[in-house]
């Protein structure tokens, strides 16, 4: 057994709180009822699932009835995007960016190739940054809708929504955003930001898998995605999860409630692992753009050795990470984010995501630092690439 | 996570015979950053013998690229390079316990360095995949390289041409070439050979022994058993005895498990009947 177990793999899930699932428990035993019941039991179900409803909008400052509760972000996205087309059928046009989510990059392409849809797929530059002008000249009276991410789930790095969203605004094109990454970790005002829909899941800020929300402005015009009962107010059928539910909006209040300090600790860490990293491990970039990224998220390249090798290793000490290489994927080319960033091959292969969250520690940081550089040392002098002179790590305990 | 056996893993963490042969005589390199894994392998050659003294190897890649690199280190030192030649990239997955397909790969690239150190050694040419513009410009891989993977580990799948040369793992853009090649190989390879032609005495051996070595066998797990009554032409009439006669499912066992077999072993035209 390694002596620490590290999970720094965040933005792949989260633990689920445990005051979350306290909040959750009742929900499988004594309250069972249907909200949509006319009893008491279901009656004070709904009430439950009503009040997380507000501590969701209150995350995002947003109006209860904004909310709509699916089944996980990759639900949201699908429901967005396919939902706005339906409700401009005379629109034939979509645009979104080389860098996001499959929830939304691999919605777009079936739209194109199956119901022959226009896309438009906005390039990046090397920090991950996308070009403005671009974003504004893409938008034309055909394009329905625009969808960009708030945060990269690689990388960390952060588009700007508001400024994107006040073009989409301005062109009258509906915008949408995944906010999968940046929902809990950043402030998120709705009502100060441009956006129209906005996707969330529950298990990135510690509340279980298999719960996600939608929100929808009041005003914008999208067509139910799953139809059936009139549940959610005939915008999304199905009986409600309701444990689900209720965690979910326990989760969105610890996150509204801690988001300010949390957020600046999580930082302090990051950088730390970050620049603890750089200091001791000599040939190694950081992926995406560090002026602008989410605060839980750094992407490091290796240079001279590949992902996967870096990850089992890892593991073997107790240390979840991922990686944007090739060979943990089982696709045969680094990850379509650092691809798109033209990110050079000398350490595409050798890139790893650490994403922190509210339980890590300066120990787990610490315990990284003293492990990794040996790894990655080990690795190199493996490496047929690794040129004989070049300096090697610097192996000591922080 | 990869289905990596112990083995893989083993000689993932502790990799033998790591780094460089200073008078090395036979140096192949094979992959490149490009592609996320390369293999240089250095060889040890005693002139007199042909016997590879010495293997050591350096690697760009996985767990799966560092292990085979490990395992064919291991499996050439004290062999012949004619013995040498003869390792299969499967003989090193199976040195390893086996390799989950999609790393397939990674074996054929030891296979390819130890065949680039011995071009290197009797100071052939290497047969660089650059000399032909390759089907697979991501990967760079040739349509020549296909083929003998292909026809190597008789392949029928696009998919698993990916797994064994990389070839279509990039863009995609040489996906329906590499359909157009397996067609092409699947539509020109000649039928299975003809069997040499047997008297009516030898055929008669032959079904006799297929029926007593390879099916009756089957049958007695079962509790049954099968007796060969007559042959009259192609024409096989045979008792199922024990639990299998008046069995339901008498009629399918003659079919699907007596009946083909024979055709498989003796001759294709062949029916079996049940003789009562």
């Amino acid at each position: 057994m390694p002596p620490r177990q590290v999970y720094l793999d965040n933005n792949a899930t989260t633990q689920v709180a445990p005051e979350v699932l306290e909040a959750m428990l009742p929900f499988f035993k004594d309250l069972y009822g249907n909200p949509s019941s006319m009893h008491a039991f279901g009656g004070q179900v709904a009430q439950h699932v009503q009040q997380a409803r507000e501590r969701v909008a209150a995350l995002l400052n947003a109006h209860p009835d904004e909310i709509l509760f699916t089944s996980c972000g990759t639900e949201s996205d699908n429901h967005a995007i396919k939902g706005v087309l339906e409700a401009h059928p005379e629109k034939r046009h979509l645009v979104t960016t080389k860098v996001e989510h499959p929830a939304v990059l691999n919605v777009c392409r079936y739209l194109a190739k199956h119901h022959g849809y226009r896309l438009t797929e906005l390039p990046v530059d090397r920090r991950g940054n996308l070009d403005l002008d671009q974003v504004a000249a893409a938008l034309t009276p055909d394009t329905a809708l625009l969808s960009v991410m708030t945060a990269n789930n690689e990388t960390g790095t952060l588009f700007p929504i508001e400024k994107i969203g006040a073009i989409a605004r301005e062109k009258g094109v509906t915008f949408h955003t995944d906010a999968v990454q940046a929902a809990g970790k950043l402030p998120l005002d709705m009502a100060r930001l441009p956006v129209d829909l906005l996707s969330i899941s529950g298990h990135k800020l510690h509340a279980p898998k298999g719960i996600g929300v939608l929100y929808i402005r009041r005003g914008t015009r999208i067509m139910p995605f799953m139809h059936g009962g009139h549940q959610e107010r005939g915008r999304r059928a199905g009986t409600e999860n309701v444990p689900y539910i209720v965690g979910l909006g326990r989760a969105c209040e610890l996150a509204r409630v801690e988001l300010f300090e949390e957020t600046n600790r999580l930082r302090q860490l990051r950088d730390r692992l970050e620049q603890g990293l750089l200091a001791r491990i000599p040939s190694t970039h950081i992926n995406g753009n560090p002026d602008w990224r989410l605060p839980n998220t750094t992407n490091l390249g290796f240079e001279y050795i590949e992902g996967e090798a870096i990850l089992l290793h890892l593991s073997a000490a107790g240390i979840a990470a991922s990686s944007g290489s090739a060979c943990t994927s089982g696709s045969l080319e680094p990850s379509h984010v650092l691809m798109a960033m033209e990110v050079p091959f000398t350490y595409a292969h050798g890139s790893v995501r650490f994403s922190l969250s509210k339980y890590n520690t300066d120990q787990d940081i610490d315990y990284v630092l003293a492990t990794l550089p040996g790894i990655v040392q080990k690795l190199r002098d493996m490496s047929p690439f690794y040129p004989k002179d070049a300096p090697r790590v610097v192996e000591t305990a922080s | 996570m990869w289905d990596y056996t112990n083995s893989v893993l083993d000689h993932f963490t502790n990799p033998r015979n790591v780094g460089e042969i200073e008078d090395a005589n036979a140096i192949g390199e094979v992959g490149s950053l490009a592609c996320g894994d390369a293999l240089k392998l250095f060889l040890k050659i005693d002139q007199q013998t042909g016997r590879i003294l010495d293997a050591k190897f350096k690697t760009f890649g996985c767990a799966s690229a560092i292990a085979s690199a490990s395992a064919l280190t291991e499996m050439v030192k004290g062999k012949t390079i004619d013995e040498a030649l003869k390792i299969s990239n499967d003989d090193i997955a199976r040195f390893l316990g086996g390799l989950p397909e999609q790393k397939m790969h990674c074996s054929v690239m030891g296979k390819e360095a130890l065949e680039a150190a011995v071009a290197n050694y009797r100071g052939e040419k290497v047969a660089a995949h650059e000399e032909e513009p390759p089907v697979c410009k991501c990967f760079w891989v040739s349509e020549k390289k296909i083929r003998e993977v292909i026809l190597e580990h008789k392949l029928t799948t696009v998919e698993q041409v990916t797994n064994y040369t990389k070839a279509g793992g990039g863009c995609g853009g040489c996906l329906p070439d590499i359909k157009r090649i397996l067609a092409d190989i699947m539509h020109t390879q000649a039928p299975p050979a003809e069997r040499p032609k047997m008297t009516n005495l030898q055929r008669i051996q032959l079904i006799s022994q297929t029926i007593e070595k390879d099916v009756a066998p089957m049958l007695r797990a079962d509790g049954g058993n099968i007796e060969l009554v007559d042959i009259d032409g192609t024409l096989v009439k045979v008792r199922l005895k024990g639990a299998c006669a008046g069995c339901a499912g008498a009629k399918a066992t003659l079919q699907h498990l007596v009946q083909e077999t024979l055709r498989q072993k003796v001759s294709p035209d062949l029916v079996v009947v049940e003789e009562n």
